[in-house]
C-alpha cells in the first residue's frame, strides 16, 4: 500500500444547524474494497453525496489519487475516475439499457459534434469501440439479453444491474456503490454480492460500498468503517469490527442477531 | 390532376420548412422540457439579418446565410447560458416558458424597430425563377428548400443517433440530475440545443420568405402554424416532428388550393388543427410519441 487511492481528512457536513457528520477520516488503498456501515441516519449516504460532489462539506479535505476532489465539478468526476451507483436508481427510463450504459462513456468519447455530424470514419470506429465496451459491461453483469429494452420496463433487480454496468463502463478507478442490495430478496442479494466480488476481483477497481446488509458487508469487504451519529466509531477488518464493543452497542448487536 | 400535383409539390416543400421549425421546437423540448415560444421570432430575425446583409451590406447571399446562422446560434447559446439556465434551476418550467414568450415579443419588436414594418427583399439568387417540367411549375426556391432540408435532416440524424452529443441530449431530457452524475456537461448540451434551434430558425426563415413571400413581420406567426406538427408527430420525437411538419404543410396547401367555399374563407388556416385533433383522439401521444411507461 503506497499512495492511497482515496483519502478523507477531517471531513464534516452540516445542513443548517444540523450536523450530518464531522471529523470523518479514512484512507482507501488502491484496489481495496472498503465498506461504510452504520445505523439509519448515521450519515452514510450523505458521505457519499459529498464524495460525488452533490453536497458541499464545511470542513475537511478529500484526495482522489493526486487530485483534490473537492475542487472538481460534478461532471468532472467521471473524467477523474470516479463512478457511482445510487440508492434510489438514477437511470434514463426511456432510453434503452444499452444507451444507458453507453452514456456512462461520454467522458471517454473524443469526437466532437462536428466530426460526428459528417460521420467521419474515425467517428464510426470510435462509436463501434464504445458499443463493444458497453456490451461487455452488460454481459459482465449478466443483462446483455436486455440491451435494447427501455430501462424503465425492467424489474428492479435488473435496473440495479444496469446501473452497475453503467458505472463499470465508465472505467472508474474508484467505484462508489450506494446500497447495491437494498430492497432485494435473499437470492438476489447473494447474486449481487458475488457480482460485487467479481467486479472487485476482475476489474481491480477500488470500491467504496455503503450497505445496510451486514451479511453482505462482512462477506465482501476488506475493511469496514462504522459511522454512528455522524462520527467514526471504528475502522478495521470485518473480523475486528464485529468484536468491537462500541460497534456492537451502536449497531451490530441487533444487526447480527437479526441477520 | 395537374393542380393536384402542383399543390402536392408546394405542400411538400412548405412541409419541409415546417419540419425544420418543428425539429427546432423538439430539440429544445427534449433536452430541457421547455417549449421555446421565441422560435418564430428567431426565424423572423434570421430572415431579416440575411436580407439586411445582402441588400444593405452587399454580402454575397450564402455568406449572409452563414453569418446569420452563426449569429442566431450564438444568440441562442447566450440566451440559454446567461438567462434561462440561471432561472431554470430554481423556477418551475412554466416560468421558463413565459421567458421564451417574452424573448419572442422583444425580438419581434426589435426587428420592427430596426427595420420598420415595410416588406423587404430577401436577396436570394433564385427570386421568382422556376423550373418548368411535366406541365408543372417548380419554383427554384421551393426545390432548394427540399434539398437543404434533406441535407440538414441527414446531418441531424447522424448527430442524434451516432454522436455522444445525441445520446447526451436524450439522457439530459430523460433525467438532468442523473446526467450530471454520469459526467455529462448538461449546460453545454442544453446550449448546443439552442445553437441548433438558432441555426434551424435561420434556414426556416430563409425558405419561408422566399418567392412569392418575402421578409415581413408576420413571418414569426408561421412558427405557430408549425406548432400542430410537434403535437401531431408526438412531442419530443424528432421523427414525429419531421413527419408532422410535412403533413401540416401538405394539409395547409391542399386545403388552400381546393378551398371548399362552403367552409368559409381561410379554412386552410384551421385545417392543420382539425387534423391534429383527429390524430390525438386516435393516438393521444401523437404519431410517434411514446406513452410513458407506468409502473403499477
Amino acid at each position: 500500500m503506497s499512495q492511497p487511492m482515496l483519502s478523507v481528512c477531517g471531513l464534516g457536513l452540516r445542513f443548517g444547524r444540523l450536523t450530518a457528520f464531522e471529523d470523518v477520516e479514512f484512507t482507501v488503498a488502491d484496489g481495496e474494497l472498503f465498506a461504510v456501515i452504520g445505523p439509519n441516519g448515521a450519515g452514510k449516504t450523505s458521505l457519499f453525496n459529498v464524495l460525488s460532489r452533490v453536497y458541499e462539506p464545511f470542513a475537511g479535505r478529500v484526495r482522489l489519487g493526486e487530485r483534490d476532489l473537492l475542487r472538481l465539478r460534478p461532471r468532472e468526476l467521471a473524467g477523474a475516475g470516479l463512478a457511482r451507483t445510487f440508492q434510489n436508481l438514477a437511470l434514463f427510463g426511456d432510453l434503452s439499457v444499452l444507451d444507458n450504459v453507453l452514456i456512462g462513456r461520454h467522458h471517454l468519447m473524443r469526437c466532437g459534434a462536428l466530426r460526428d455530424g459528417v460521420f467521419s470514419r474515425r467517428a464510426r470506429r470510435e462509436e463501434r469501440a464504445h458499443r463493444t465496451a458497453a456490451l461487455e459491461a452488460l454481459a459482465f453483469v449478466g443483462i446483455d439479453a436486455w440491451a435494447d429494452t427501455p430501462a424503465s420496463t425492467l424489474p428492479y433487480g435488473l435496473r440495479k444491474r444496469t446501473e452497475l454496468a453503467r458505472a463499470l463502463a465508465m472505467e472508474p478507478r474508484v467505484l462508489l456503490l450506494d446500497e447495491p442490495v437494498a430492497g432485494m430478496g435473499e437470492g438476489e442479494r447473494s447474486e449481487i454480492s458475488e457480482l460485487v466480488k467479481r467486479v472487485h476481483g476482475e476489474h481491480g477497481v477500488t470500491i467504496l460500498l455503503v450497505e445496510h446488509d451486514m451479511g453482505m458487508v462482512m462477506d465482501v469487504a476488506d475493511r469496514v468503517l462504522v459511522l454512528d451519529f455522524g462520527r467514526v466509531i471504528a475502522c478495521d477488518t470485518p473480523a475486528v469490527v464485529q468484536r468491537d464493543p462500541r460497534v456492537i452497542r451502536a449497531y451490530l448487536g441487533e444487526g447480527l442477531e437479526a441477520a | 390532376m395537374t393542380q393536384f400535383w402542383q399543390l402536392l409539390f408546394e405542400g411538400f416543400s412548405l412541409g419541409c420548412v415546417y419540419a425544420l421549425i418543428a425539429l427546432a421546437f423538439t430539440v429544445i423540448y427534449r433536452s430541457s422540457g421547455v417549449i421555446n415560444f421565441a422560435q418564430g421570432a428567431m426565424l423572423l430575425a434570421g430572415a431579416y439579418v440575411i436580407s439586411w446583409l445582402t441588400v444593405n451590406e452587399g454580402v454575397p447571399f450564402f455568406g449572409a446565410v452563414a453569418i446569420a446562422i452563426v449569429a442566431l446560434a450564438l444568440s441562442g447559446v447566450a440566451f440559454q447560458l446567461l438567462l434561462l439556465r440561471r432561472v431554470a434551476t430554481q423556477r418551475p418550467i412554466f416560468a421558463v416558458v413565459m421567458i421564451t414568450i417574452g424573448l419572442g415579443t422583444a425580438l419581434t419588436s426589435g426587428v420592427d424597430a430596426v427595420f420598420g414594418s415595410s416588406t423587404r427583399v430577401l436577396g436570394d439568387p433564385w427570386g421568382s425563377t422556376a423550373l418548368h417540367a411535366a406541365g408543372l411549375v417548380f419554383d427554384w426556391v421551393k426545390l432548394w428548400a427540399i434539398v437543404f432540408v434533406a441535407v440538414v435532416l441527414a446531418a441531424f440524424y447522424v448527430l442524434d443517433r451516432h454522436s455522444r452529443y445525441g445520446l447526451a441530449m436524450r439522457a439530459t431530457a430523460s433525467d438532468e440530475e442523473a446526467a450530471l452524475a454520469v459526467g455529462i456537461p448538461v449546460a453545454r448540451v442544453q446550449a448546443l440545443t439552442w445553437a441548433i434551434a438558432g441555426s434551424l430558425a435561420v434556414l426556416a426563415g430563409l425558405f419561408l420568405s422566399g418567392y412569392p413571400s418575402s421578409p415581413n413581420p408576420s413571418l414569426g406567426e408561421s412558427a405557430l402554424t408549425a406548432f400542430p406538427a410537434i403535437i401531431l408527430g408526438g412531442l419530443g420525437s424528432p421523427v414525429g416532428a419531421v413527419v408532422g411538419g410535412i403533413l401540416i404543410g401538405l394539409i395547409e396547401v391542399l386545403a388552400q388550393g381546393y378551398d371548399p367555399s362552403w367552409l368559409g374563407n381561410n379554412f386552410y388556416e384551421i385545417a392543420p388543427y382539425i387534423v391534429m385533433i383527429g390524430v390525438l383522439l386516435a393516438k393521444p401521444y401523437g404519431l410517434f410519441g411514446v406513452r410513458p411507461a407506468e409502473r403499477l
